[in-house]
């Protein structure tokens, strides 16, 4: 067995206790041990990405239990690329949090932000239904704290609110496994691919039942339509750099989805059949339609970035409902790229933000410190998020385009353009606003210029730099990712790799 | 014994919906209670209904009960214990710092302009 696998879980889930016990004073030692336990986490990860893309998907006995009696973790190349992924902007986003000071604002800041990776990490490794669902509580748990980071009335508010919605989604996700339990005996992953494929036609409503619920949970944390009221006030009252690491949160709904459609209830089961692409369409295109209208309508900067956020969502979601390879291949490209671009267009809204005073669109202000930078930056991170060439969301939109020409390839392709260009509008109409009608006030200057922050300015580059560096390397990417996608496809090694074969 | 057990989930599942729509943040508190408590009896009757049976087999035994849900709903009552401790702290200091209870956020679109804790 590779023991590599469970790192990722174990490394935060140890180093976040230490920092709080040991080090809970100590600003400095608290950045300086977080910081290496994210570069330690980035670095395994790598290991594994390059684990995963030389080998068939891995299994991890969890205390040596044989499968199905105890929790297994499973690493093929799409968790491997979501634990990469999720490394990769926890650094980024902590290093921001260092460099603007936000983790100063209150306590346990780091302690949190590696409880929250011990959950996401553990979300996308493990091969049991029921160890997904403690999984999600840990990551939920870390960020009902990161949200309410820093403190005030509104973030509070806006976090019960965040809570009370996300407690109705894991009882759901409980009677949802209670209802696959009760019809199929097993929750570890494998074993209901195999048990759900061969069930008597007289079960079929109830595992439809319970797969549907499951769908409803993945769409609460996927912010699907009509689940999605959550999101817009829980992501602009959370501090910028915890929203831009919720950024990836979302995302955790998406490769549930993946992983619990392609794996346990392909189109191909005899139970349920395209019930749920069925579902997921009509669902994905509203989605995008709502996100980009609320990126038209949005009053705040912030407020703009969670409903283009959403529509982001619905893009996803749309080449996830096609559950082919090349469709599947263009939404795991997408999805990449519109964890980064949220993240950093959020990070550009808190600078601007903390700059102007106000995140309102409609009130003026005189120009503020580093007023062209900021623009500039601004229109980088707008252009990726509307899918303008040259970054990689034109590419995504583009492959996602490519890839649903099939029977609704009027009704996808248009709702895809049409929104397209109302982000646009929406984007010019804030930039505008912000950057450019700052210059017709008479004010002088109010505020006084905030003490430098290269440190953050550097990350919102290497983010950008990042962006970039995807739309070169779109080709290589996408080869990595065919493959992944028909590793999802072909579950037999899964299988296979829980339940060898028996030997002749 | 079916009937009891359906309807206590059942009628529990109700309460907790009609709760966790109410305006005020205690109705709603109590109500994911009572959701958690009824998801719990739930998980508990996956595994079939069996009375007088013990969860680990031994060579007297005439039959088992599954032993995997107890264990389930054990971890369920953990996490949902743990996540109402959580929002009644949430709640309260939301409480304390706005001085109503009350759950909505009316003038959400307006507030978000000026956010919390961003003032120097």
């Amino acid at each position: 067995m590779n023991h590599w696998i469970i790192a990722p879980v174990i490394l935060p889930a140890l180093l976040a206790p230490f920092i709080v016990l040991v080090m809970r004073h100590d600003l400095r030692l608290q950045r300086i041990f977080s910081t290496g336990g994210t570069v330690a986490l980035l670095a395994i990860s790598m290991v594994l990405l390059y684990t995963a893309a030389h080998n068939p998907p891995q299994v991890y006995f969890l205390g040596d239990w044989p499968a199905p009696f105890g929790i297994v973790l499973m690493l093929d190349r799409l968790s491997a690329m979501m634990v990469a992924l999720t490394a990769l902007l926890a650094l980024a986003v902590q290093l921001y949090a260092i460099g603007s000071n936000w983790d100063a604002r209150g306590n346990h800041f780091h302690a949190l932000f590696q409880f929250q990776l011990m959950g996401l990490c553990g979300a996308f490794l493990t091969g049991d239904a029921f160890n997904l669902f403690v999984f999600f509580e840990v990551l939920l748990i870390a960020s009902y704290g990161l949200m309410i980071h820093g403190g005030g009335a509104a973030r509070l508010k806006a976090g019960v609110q965040y809570v009370a919605y996300n407690l109705v989604g894991s009882t759901l996700f409980l009677f949802a496994l209670a209802t696959i339990y009760s019809v199929t005996g097993t929750l570890n992953m494998a074993d209901l691919a195999v048990k759900v494929a061969e069930l008597p036609p007289g079960d079929a409503a109830l595992v439809r039942t319970g797969a549907v619920l499951l769908l409803l949970v993945f769409a609460i944390k996927g912010a699907l339509v009509p689940l999605q009221f959550w999101l817009p006030a829980t992501y602009s009252f959370a501090p910028g750099p915890v929203a831009a690491l919720f950024a990836v949160m979302t995302k955790v709904g998406a490769y549930a989805t993946i992983r619990v459609f392609t794996l346990i209830f392909p189109p191909t089961t005899a139970a349920t059949g395209t019930l749920f692409a069925d579902l997921l369409l009509p669902a994905a295109l509203i989605t995008l339609v709502i996100g980009s209208v609320g990126v038209v309508g949005a009053t705040g900067l912030a407020r703009q970035v969670t409903f283009a956020v959403i529509g982001s969502m619905g893009t996803l979601f749309i080449a996830i409902s096609q559950f082919t390879v090349p469709a599947l291949a263009a939404g795991l490209y997408y999805l990449i790229h519109s964890t980064l671009t949220g993240a950093v267009l959020f990070l550009i809204a808190d600078l601007v933000l903390k700059r102007r005073g106000t995140d309102n669109l409609n009130e003026l202000r005189p120009p503020m410190a580093q007023h062209g930078l900021l623009a500039a930056l601004f229109f980088a991170g707008a252009i990726a998020m509307a899918g303008m060439p040259p970054l990689s969301g034109f590419i995504g939109k583009l492959l996602i385009m490519d890839a649903t020409r099939g029977a609704d390839i009027v009704l996808i392709w248009s709702t895809i353009l049409v929104t397209s260009l109302a982000l646009v509008i929406g984007f010019s109409r804030s930039g505008s606003a912000v950057f450019w009608k700052s210059h017709a006030t008479t004010a002088k200057k109010l505020r006084a210029a905030p003490k430098p922050e290269p440190l953050a300015f550097v990350i919102v580059f290497a983010l950008l730099t990042g962006l970039a560096l995807l739309t070169i390397l779109a080709g290589p990417v996408m080869d990595w990712l065919t493959a992944t996608s028909a590793e999802l496809f072909d579950r037999t090694a899964y299988i296979h790799a829980v339940f060898p074969p028996a030997k002749e | 014994m079916e009937i009891l057990v359906a309807s206590a989930v059942g009628v529990m599942t109700a309460c907790g919906i009609y709760l966790v729509l109410r305006r005020r943040t205690f109705p709603v508190i109590v109500g994911l209670a009572m959701l958690s408590y009824a998801v719990n009896v739930f998980i508990f009757a996956s595994g079939r209904l069996a009375i007088g049976l013990p969860p680990i087999l031994t060579d007297q035994a005439r039959g088992y009960t599954d032993p995997l849900t107890q264990a389930l709903v054990l971890t369920a009552i953990v996490i949902s214990f743990g996540m109402t401790a959580l929002i009644v702290m949430m709640a309260l200091g939301a409480f304390l710092e706005t001085g109503d209870d009350n759950i909505g956020m009316e003038a959400d679109a307006k507030e978000s302009t000026q956010k919390p804790g961003t003032a120097e």
